[in-house]
């Protein structure tokens, strides 16, 4: 074993056995990360406790079950993340990315439709949507290719390849249709090239690309009559711009949580919350969790809710600068940006600033494989902070 | 690119520390951006917010009032309420999509026998009154469409049956002008101040009494604020507030269903258009008043048929819609010659002893003016001239006035061609025939002469260019009756709330004083009562077996394009009348052959029930 043969060549002073802390690991992990995570999903659960108890007839607690299993799930699987060496991952990059492509085109043939959209299998007692745990494989090998083709090929091959690997599961995802998750992926691509060095004139390139493809998607292409975003994605994109009074338009929905999350004022209404509880906030327990919040709990409620994603962020960008190799770096700002992009597009969506883009808030919109997913990305965290730390104490996890 | 290896050490390059601090700036600036904006919201605008979710949570149902009643000065009710269920439709909840929007009302348009498009305009027309208001498709649906819609809730989002209140009329068509109708409050309506506080679907008198006591009748509607969902659906133990309607007060007019009924049926026995009016000479409260052709009111209570609204409004000889009584614009023939006596005796033209010859015509400027049916009376004074009806005797007054302006004077002081100040909406002001009104017509070049002595004989006949009607003739023979009070005519006598406590008591005080000389008045009275029921009287044939003494005149006006309009004016009793009654009748011929008859079944109506006791509608006896 690695680590034995370690402890051996450097033999403690006085050869005290470690303590249990020790042998979990806890003083290698990142205590604020993991304390930020779990209490995101367990304010999680008790929101959905609250604002959904009447949701499901005869069976009260029915998101709040579910969320909680998927939360100690996620915690469980966090923990054994932690215990692994993330390193692994870049060397079986292939794999993973075959398994993230595969698993996205199963949905396809396997996967059950809900409304109008394939987005996950059905298991006998959950659905998975491989998208979600997508995020963080894509990240994996994504960064994985990043650190492999680092020699071979032009500057500009060498972002073609990396577009091209990123946006692939991205194109597939979108193709569920699934436009929120297919903008995680390609802002993760994104991430990953930006932290391995791709040019600055390289992202000029893809942003004017980029600016080009919206105008075309949104302008030209409806114009002309072949449109290819769906007219619920199209209206839900450009609805946050023009607020309406028509329930049945996604700017009314927006509208709506606007005032939730502003009657909330100071300290929230509690049960006296009207907005989420009376139907006039579509998809509370989802897309919308953080109006719930924003109404029950007040300003007071929501800044700790935005504190705590701050502080989860923060610690995640200090592994960026911590990891003790470049794959981890790239790992780690391939995560912190998926979680900045979702905390900012899903918080910015309920305060009525961002498009309607069916972003989940991770960790607190229901949905298990979100949870999980997330979970584990901030395992990948825990991990390579702690092959940091043990690499300064110049020793090796097992 | 910066990677030369993976097995880098912890020192990074400084091109990645410069990645990763922008990356760190950004996340910075984004989660800065989603603290200002909850901040904004929360902070700074939750009171605005606060209101906003609590208007959208909450509905308020406006609870109809029911309308006061209305009963004649017995307390005999000619107008109540009945309850109907109607099928109204809350655009607010009809599915959002167009095409099953309009399979659900081309449906319902079948199931209420009208038709999509009718519906759709309905719909058009409320939904710009009130964007979110239920709009009534049909009122008095029946228990099998009720229950067909409740077992089928599902098909048909968006309809509910409402309970509303509905006009009855128990005496039918009696009185049909006087109380009017009710209908939906307008646009234009909204905007008056009368109206105010009032919305889109309430309910409000449209003609008649129901317009004038509108305020007393309405009510005041309830209200029910509850607690709603999304989906405008009630929940639970969501009752916020509730206010219930307070039910409009009762109206007592000074109508006498009797007289009413008796005028009404002598109109309609005749079967030719006319009004009547029969009024208390000293109070102005009117006991009959009505107008033929007449109408049911309880069609505007309905859906009309186009025939129901082509018999209504679109036949200009009929008209049954027009209270010929009040709005009626006729010539009065020989019961203006009242007023000329009047104006010729205050004015010294003449005394009641003054005789003046009447020698079958009166020739003027070339012109020759004939008594009716070429008789020729002789020398006549005043009274034997008002029996006879002598119009040579009053064409004569007209000549001698016929630049003084006395006899318009007069004319004016008793009534004819100013407003009257009754209590219905629609009354005519008339046209009184004056120097000064032809001369300037004659300077715009709109007639063809000027002045002439010869308008001033046909005036004091009642005929010519005169437009007046039986109320304004009445209030006339009312003033000479009474002894120089011109009444304020009133329907309206008295409003009490729903428990029957008084709430306010109708009494307009008299509108002007006018002298007249007790002997003029006697010899007027006198002269009338004997054309009425001394041998030789005009109506003689009419009114001389009547046992009650009455003082009355006939009237045979000439119209143009017409044949000759009948008229009778009676006072009664004779010598100190308690009321007028007043009837013309369109095309009916000499005044005792139409008219007088009729008013003498209005007066029997009248004296049937008032000669046992000494009281008169108001109790007293005349001054």
């Amino acid at each position: 074993m690695y680590a034995t043969r370690t402890r051996q060549a450097r033999p403690e002073p006085f050869a005290v056995r470690p303590g249990i802390a020790e042998r979990l690991g806890l003083p290698y992990m990142d205590g604020a990360l993991a304390l930020s995570a779990i209490v995101l999903a367990a304010f999680g659960v008790f929101t959905l406790a609250q604002a959904t108890l009447h949701d499901v007839p005869g069976n009260p607690y029915y998101y709040v079950d579910r969320q909680a299993i998927y939360a100690v799930l996620g915690v469980a699987g966090m923990y054994l993340l932690t215990r692994v060496d993330y390193s692994r991952f870049r060397e079986l990059r292939v794999g993973v990315y075959t398994f993230l492509c595969v698993s996205i085109s199963l949905v396809f043939v396997f996967g059950f439709a809900a409304r109008g959209s394939r987005r996950a299998f059905e298991l006998p007692f959950f659905s998975f949507q491989p998208s979600e745990l997508g995020k963080l494989l894509l990240v994996l090998a994504l960064a994985g290719f990043v650190i492999d083709g680092a020699r071979r090929g032009s500057d500009r091959q060498r972002t073609v390849r990396y577009l091209c690997l990123g946006l692939a599961p991205a194109a597939l995802v979108f193709l569920q249709p699934d436009l929120g998750t297919a903008l995680v992926l390609a802002v993760i691509t994104l991430a990953v090239m930006y932290v391995g060095g791709v040019r600055w004139t390289h992202f000029a390139t893809i942003g004017a690309a980029l600016v080009t493809l919206v105008a075309i998607v949104l302008v030209v292409a409806p114009a002309v009559g072949t449109p290819i975003l769906k007219g619920y994605q199209q209206q839900r994109l450009t609805s946050f711009l023009h607020p309406s009074e028509d329930p049945s338009d996604a700017g009314y929905q927006q509208n709506q949580a606007k005032i939730a999350i502003g009657s909330g004022g100071k300290t929230g209404r509690g049960d006296r919350a009207t907005q989420t509880r009376l139907d006039f906030v579509p998809e509370r327990h989802t897309d919308f969790i953080f109006a719930v919040i924003g109404e029950r709990y007040g300003f007071v409620g929501a800044a700790l809710v935005l504190s705590l994603y701050a502080l989860l962020i923060w610690r995640a960008l200090r592994i960026v600068t911590l990891s003790k190799n470049s794959y981890g770096t790239l790992v780690a700002g391939g995560i912190a940006a998926m979680l900045l992009f979702q905390v900012f597009v899903n918080v910015g969506m309920n305060l009525g600033i961002m498009p309607i883009t069916g972003v989940p808030l991770p960790l607190l919109s229901y949905g298990g494989s979100s949870v999980l997913a997330t979970f584990l990305a901030v395992g990948v965290l825990q991990s390579i902070h702690m092959q940091a730390r043990l690499s300064q104490k110049g020793r090796f996890a097992w | 690119m910066y990677l030369r290896s993976d097995e880098r050490g912890p020192e990074m390059s400084n091109r990645l520390a410069l990645r990763i601090a922008l990356f760190g700036g950004l996340a910075v600036v984004l989660l800065v951006v989603l603290f200002v904006r909850l901040w904004l919201l929360q902070v700074v605008s939750g009171e605005k917010y606060l209101a906003e979710a609590n208007n959208n949570r909450s509905r308020e149902f406006r609870v109809h009032a029911p309308r006061g009643s209305i009963l004649d000065r017995n307390g005999k009710v000619l107008v109540e309420n009945r309850t109907s269920l109607a099928l109204q439709v809350d655009p607010g909840k009809l599915p959002p999509r167009a095409p099953r929007r309009r399979a659900e009302l081309a449906q319902l348009a079948e199931l209420t026998h009208s038709s999509p498009d009718r519906v759709r305009k309905l719909m058009h027309e409320q939904l710009k009154l009130a964007p979110s208001a239920p709009v009534t498709l049909r009122r008095d649906v029946g228990h099998y469409l009720v229950y067909y819609l409740q077992e089928n809730q599902d098909r048909f989002p968006g309809v509910e049956v409402q309970r509303v209140f509905v006009r009855r009329y128990p005496q039918g068509t009696l009185a049909a002008h006087l109380v009017g109708s009710v209908g939906e409050v307008s646009e234009e309506e909204l905007k008056e101040p009368r109206y105010r506080g009032l919305e889109p679907g309430d309910e409000v008198g449209k003609d008649g009494v129901e317009y004038t006591y509108d305020r007393y009748l309405r009510g005041r509607p309830g209200m029910t604020r509850i607690q709603v969902d999304a989906f405008g659906e009630p929940t639970a133990h969501g009752q916020l507030v509730s206010r219930p309607p307070v039910p409009g007060d009762n109206l007592k007019l000074s109508i006498d269903s009797d007289v009413q009924a008796a005028g009404e049926a002598a109109l309609s026995a005749r079967g030719l258009p006319g009004g009547f009016v029969t009024m208390d000479v000293h109070s102005g409260e009117i006991l009959g008043l009505g107008s033929f052709p007449t109408f049911d009111p309880s069609v505007f209570t309905r859906p009309m048929t186009q025939s129901q609204v082509d018999a209504l409004y679109r036949d200009p000889v009929s008209a049954p819609l027009t209270d010929r009584a009040i709005a009626g614009l006729y010539p009065t023939g020989s019961t203006f010659k009242l007023i000329t006596a009047m104006a010729a005796l205050e004015s010294g033209t003449i005394t009641t002893s003054t005789p003046i010859f009447d020698g079958g015509s009166l020739t003027v400027g070339g012109e020759s003016f004939q008594n009716a049916g070429g008789a020729a009376y002789g020398t006549l004074t005043l009274v034997p001239a008002l029996q006879v009806s002598s119009d040579v005797f009053f064409y004569t007054l007209g000549l001698e006035m016929w630049d003084t302006g006395d006899l318009q004077r007069w004319a004016h002081k008793l009534g004819i061609g100013r407003p009257t100040g009754i209590d219905l909406p629609g009354a005519a002001t008339g046209l009184l025939p004056s120097q000064g009104w032809r001369n300037r017509l004659f300077k715009e070049g709109e007639t063809e002469r000027p002045w002439s002595a010869g308008d001033n004989i046909q005036l004091a006949t009642g005929q010519g260019d005169l437009q007046t009607n039986p109320l304004q003739m009445a209030i006339a023979y009312a003033t000479v009756a009474n002894g120089g009070t011109v009444v304020t005519p009133h329907v309206g006598l008295q409003v009490d709330d729903a428990a029957g406590r008084v709430v306010k008591e109708f009494d307009p005080p008299s509108r002007r004083h006018v002298h007249v000389d007790p002997e003029y008045r006697a010899a007027i009275l006198e002269g009338l009562h004997e054309a009425a029921q001394a041998p030789g009287g005009t109506s003689y044939a009419v009114f001389g077996g009547f046992p009650v003494p009455v003082a009355g005149k006939t009237g045979t006006a000439q119209r143009v394009g017409h044949a000759d309009q009948s008229w009778y004016i009676v006072l009664a009793p004779y010598p100190n009348p308690r009321i007028v009654t007043a009837v013309t009748i369109e095309e009916g011929g000499f005044g005792a052959e139409s008219a007088a008859p009729a008013a003498l079944q209005i007066l029997e109506a009248y004296f049937n029930k008032h000669t046992s006791g000494p009281a008169g509608p108001n109790g007293g006896s005349p001054g």
